[in-house]
């Protein structure tokens, strides 16, 4: 493949064509991307036209760019958001100092680990997917998947970028190294636990796009206040992308709740015609939900708080000012800890070891907004059921939590009332089973399956009954 | 008093399994049992207490499990094989206590190096997840290293980047001595926090072995039984070895053979070893029958205990005053006895553990001065002991004797190879050589003739001269003479083992009370707080 081809294949703002070692290690890299995509990207709809948004420049309406397209042919950019040219460093230690055009050799190692951990998160959940075009619920639906399915490849693109053209041969090295690990593989997995599990249904994905891409979101809003400047403006670029994540998954959970609620307010049982009853959906937020908030890492992490001194990682909306103190020295977070005595205690800790719990917060209160949407609707239809969110102390496997019980409300319980009260509050195999049972492929325009509402618009001012995907 | 007794069967930090021929010792920390409160030990992290655990169980699979024939060092954790020295632990003690818990896990890691060596037990660390500084010197101190290739798992040292202090166990030195890895590979690896992974960590010579997760268990079981199978077999039954504790009043700590009286205001702390006394078993299945009760094993476990606490209970003893008791004739007969059936299992291994307790001995970071008087008993393994020391003072009367015994010549070595009379002798290797072939019985004077005393005091001025020159040692300053003694004790060529206390004493030592590792500002003590360290750059 010649420059050029590459050059018009890829839409990109960072000079390509005059990057010859970037363009050199992309030709090695793009063949075995195709392969991946191929193999364990979406299943089986790779010849079919879909009405996708592909990003061909950061300027306004550059990012929105809707057109029939078969996926292999997406134009998988890169992209960088623009920025002053003489950015300050805005937090931590070297506070007001001229932020990196290059990657400090200091931090090389710390920040690659940022980079490949993100970057693996994008082509893990792609992979997570696959399957799912085979039981989608609607052409509308069809389409958001393959949407984000594109969107998560790209962003792929966007890591990679940066490990080929910062790191060397050992950012080629692990640009291939994740192309290479794969979701739930027993021997080469993908790095973070959750970016393995099963996504089997759509109530799944729905799930996984409310929470797991919001987590995203967060991580990306942490990076994107990063002194390490081409990191910073990347992920500035990927959140207004990852925003229409969040909205498909927080739009798809509602629409089913929605549903869900409209049948039992016309006297039926969602279990005798295919939809799904509110005790399951509350058991798939309560999985997904604590599986999502599992990626912050530990709540008192000296790894977050170098992060932080150095200014690799900053606050959600740092650069808002909305932080009293950048630096973050001269305070204490609150962590509630579970004692061997079977009580919760405070502890102060120093702000700088919390930042994982204080990314986490914002993160929840993020979740709470979502969660209340879903039960206005519920609301206005006259039903009396709630979602919840559970308690951030419940179902944990990382951090101070890790290793206790609690409850969904977050009471302490001990391991034998967990053994006996767990099904309750998490997805048996029968809600699995159940749930898969309702996925029936509907591919007429403008239908939809039974367990979910359609959606209030369409996408791009077309209409609901749009042909999103043209199997011909 | 420290209770270094530890028991499998009430261990907190490990699981040890015989399953036949070949043992597993799982590393499974509890986070909730530090030696001492005030500190977490998450991922695996050990600390003193982890460590005694599995001294003894090393001590237990050479005594008390002869069938075991290969050893699988593995973890009973999935998310980390073991983080190394618990760093909080590390930040929140003194440098005196540091030391030490380096030097007994160095002792406890060249332990394990010589159960593989000398009793044919061949080791082979299963690193299942993360393994990282001391974790992966325990890893360096078993004979393969098989690592899960993951894509996530890595062996690292990440001391000098995240800690600015040195892998205190023996790391650096068995990277490139033992495993031989390339000094600039070593050099990369050493300052990378991160490690390395699978097949890279394969082709540098970081591990042996890199299995897919899938296979990895299969895969380690099969080798230890390799292992085992080609290692000749020992017993079926070992004996049992009963806990080791002195009847402790006020400052004097007694036991069956040796008494150790410390005078806090002098600084210094006697100890008294005696030699058999009663029958002592004369072969093998005597010894079998015999059990822990053998003078020859019960004494050094005692001796080994005495030095143990002194290390950690009495840090500022200065002066070890050595006095050996009763019959050379006793002991020396007890020495011929392990010689003549040293194919023996157990004969092996008693003689093995002697060795290790003379070792520790030699690296006692305190002065040693051995007092030969008229009740002495300098013959054999004690005439060792009176070697090992940094002075020598005999009483010139013809009471006193010296006997060179049949382990001197090679069956006690220290820790750089040389018996203690070829270390003495460096200047005559042929008198060394002679004394130990001719194994003489020597009176006061022949012994002073030898060069086996430095200073031959005339009764009338032995209580002056033996007062005032423990007064005078004292005196001088602690951190220069433990210095110097390490320097002037083992003279001759340096071999692994020497080296990794050599460094640990100079360059450990030096680094963890610079600025820039425990000072205010410093690496180690800023390591989890909220401000990064700084550096004084000066090079040293």
């Amino acid at each position: 493949m010649s420059t050029v081809d590459l050059e018009a294949k890829i839409p990109n703002n960072v000079g390509l064509r005059d990057n010859k070692r970037l363009t050199m290690a992309l030709e090695k890299w793009q063949p075995k991307f195709l392969d991946w995509w191929q193999n364990v990207g979406p299943s089986d709809f790779n010849q079919n036209e879909i009405y996708l948004r592909t990003a061909v420049g950061v300027g306004q309406g550059g990012w929105a760019h809707y057109d029939y397209v078969k996926m292999p042919d997406y134009r998988w950019g890169i992209f960088l958001a623009d920025g002053p040219a003489d950015r300050k460093i805005h937090f931590g230690d070297m506070i007001g100092e001229s932020a990196w055009a290059e990657v400090p050799g200091e931090f090389r190692n710390r920040l690659r680990r940022l980079i490949v951990t993100q970057g693996d998160t994008e082509p893990a959940s792609v992979e997570q997917q696959r399957l799912l075009g085979h039981c989608c619920p609607s052409l509308y639906d069809l389409r958001s998947l393959f949407q984000v399915n594109v969107e998560e490849g790209r962003h792929l693109w966007a890591m990679v970028y940066l490990l080929h053209t910062y790191f060397g041969g050992d950012g080629r090295d692990e640009a291939d190294a994740m192309l290479e690990r794969h979701s739930g593989d027993q021997d080469n997995p993908r790095i973070l636990q959750a970016f393995n599990y099963p996504v089997t249904n759509w109530l799944d994905f729905f799930c996984f796009t409310a929470f797991m891409d919001r987590d995203g979101k967060y991580q990306l809003s942490s990076l994107a206040e990063s002194s390490f400047d081409p990191l910073a403006r990347t992920t500035q670029f990927m959140l207004a992308e990852e925003a229409y994540h969040l909205q498909t998954g927080e739009n798809g959970v509602g629409r089913i709740v929605k549903r869900t609620g409209e049948l039992m307010m016309q006297g039926q049982d969602p279990r005798k015609v295919g939809a799904i009853p509110l005790d399951v959906i509350q058991r798939y937020v309560n999985f997904w939900f604590t599986g999502s908030i599992d990626l912050f890492g530990g709540e008192d992490s000296t790894n977050a708080a170098e992060s932080f001194a150095n200014g690799l990682k900053g606050r959600y909306r740092e650069s808002d000012g909305i932080y009293k103190d950048p630096k973050a020295l001269n305070a204490n977070y609150v962590l509630e800890v579970p004692t061997e005595d079977g009580k919760i205690s405070k502890q102060e800790i120093p702000l700088r070891r919390a930042m994982n719990a204080v990314l986490l917060d914002a993160y929840i209160a993020d979740c709470k907004r979502i969660v209340e949407r879903w039960n206005r609707d519920l609301e206005k239809l006259g039903v009396k059921e709630r979602i919840s969110l559970p308690d951030k102390k419940f179902h944990r496997y990382q951090g101070v939590y890790a290793g206790f019980r609690f409850t969904p409300t977050g009471e302490l319980i001990d391991e034998a009332t967990w053994t006996k009260r767990h099904t309750e509050w998490l997805p048996t195999q029968a809600d699995r089973d159940y749930v898969n049972s309702c996925m029936v492929k509907v591919t007429e325009p403008g239908k939809f399956a039974n367990y979910i509402a359609p959606p209030q618009h369409g996408v791009n001012e077309k209409a609901v009954e749009f042909e999103y995907v043209r199997f011909h | 008093m420290t209770d270094f007794n530890r028991h499998p069967s009430s261990y907190h930090h490990w699981q040890l399994q015989i399953d036949g021929d070949v043992a597993h010792l799982r590393m499974n920390v509890d986070p909730a049992f530090p030696f001492k409160p005030g500190y977490e030990l998450k991922l695996n992290s050990y600390d003193l207490g982890v460590d005694m655990e599995l001294a003894d169980a090393v001590q237990r699979l050479r005594f008390e499990h002869p069938e075991v024939k290969a050893l699988v060092v593995g973890s009973g954790q999935e998310r980390a094989f073991c983080a190394g020295a618990n760093i909080w632990m590390l930040a929140e003690s003194t440098h005196p206590f540091k030391v030490n818990f380096c030097k007994f896990t160095n002792e406890t890691r060249l332990s394990l190096e010589d159960l593989s060596k000398h009793s044919g037990v061949k080791s082979l660390c299963a690193v299942n997840a993360a393994c990282a500084g001391g974790g992966y010197e325990l890893a360096l101190a078993c004979d393969e290293i098989h690592l899960v290739d993951d894509s996530n798992s890595a062996v690292s040292l990440p001391e000098v980047p995240l800690l600015a202090v040195l892998p205190g166990t023996g790391g650096l030195t068995r990277l490139v001595d033992k495993r031989k890895v390339r000094r600039d590979r070593a050099d990369v690896f050493c300052t990378m926090a991160e490690g390395m992974r699978g097949k890279k960590a394969v082709a540098w010579g970081l591990v042996d072995a890199a299995w897919k997760k899938s296979q990895f268990a299969d895969k380690v079981n099969a080798r230890a039984k390799e292992l085992a199978a080609q290692a000749p077999a020992k017993a079926d039954k070992g004996i049992v070895l009963d806990p080791i504790r002195a009847k402790v009043d006020g400052a004097t700590y007694t036991y069956e053979y040796v008494t150790c009286v410390v005078d806090a205001g002098a600084r210094t702390a006697t100890i008294t070893i005696h030699a058999p006394h009663g029958p002592q078993p004369k072969d093998g299945p005597g010894y079998e029958q015999a059990g822990c009760k053998a003078w020859a094993l019960k004494c050094w476990r005692e001796l080994d205990d005495a030095l143990l606490q002194l290390r950690f209970d009495h840090e500022e003893v200065g002066l070890i005053v050595l006095q050996t008791r009763g019959d050379r004739a006793a002991i020396l007969q007890v020495e011929k006895d392990l010689l003549a059936h040293r194919s023996h299992w157990l004969v092996n291994e008693i003689l093995r553990h002697m060795a290790r307790v003379l070792r520790r001995f030699d690296l006692m970071a305190r002065s040693t001065y051995a007092l030969v008087d008229g009740d002495a008993c300098m013959a054999g393994a004690f005439l060792e002991l009176t070697l090992a020391s940094d002075r020598v003072y005999m009483l010139d009367d013809d009471k006193v004797h010296a006997a060179v015994g049949p382990l001197s010549a090679g069956l006690l070595p220290m820790s750089h190879g040389l018996t203690r009379l070829q270390n003495r002798f460096l200047a005559q290797p042929e008198h060394a050589a002679k004394l130990a072939t001719d194994q003489p019985a020597l009176t006061a004077a022949e012994a002073d003739e030898q060069g086996l005393c430095t200073y031959l005091l005339d009764p009338v001025d032995w209580e002056d001269d033996v007062r005032i020159a423990l007064e005078e040692r004292v005196s001088m300053s602690p951190d220069a003479l433990t210095g110097m003694e390490a320097s002037l004790r083992f003279g001759g060529a340096e071999n692994c083992d020497s080296k990794i206390f050599g460094r640990l004493s100079a360059w450990q030592n030096w680094i963890f009370t610079r600025p820039n590792a425990t000072g205010d500002e410093g690496a180690l003590t800023r390591y989890g707080a909220p401000e990064s360290a700084k550096f004084d750059w000066r090079r040293t």
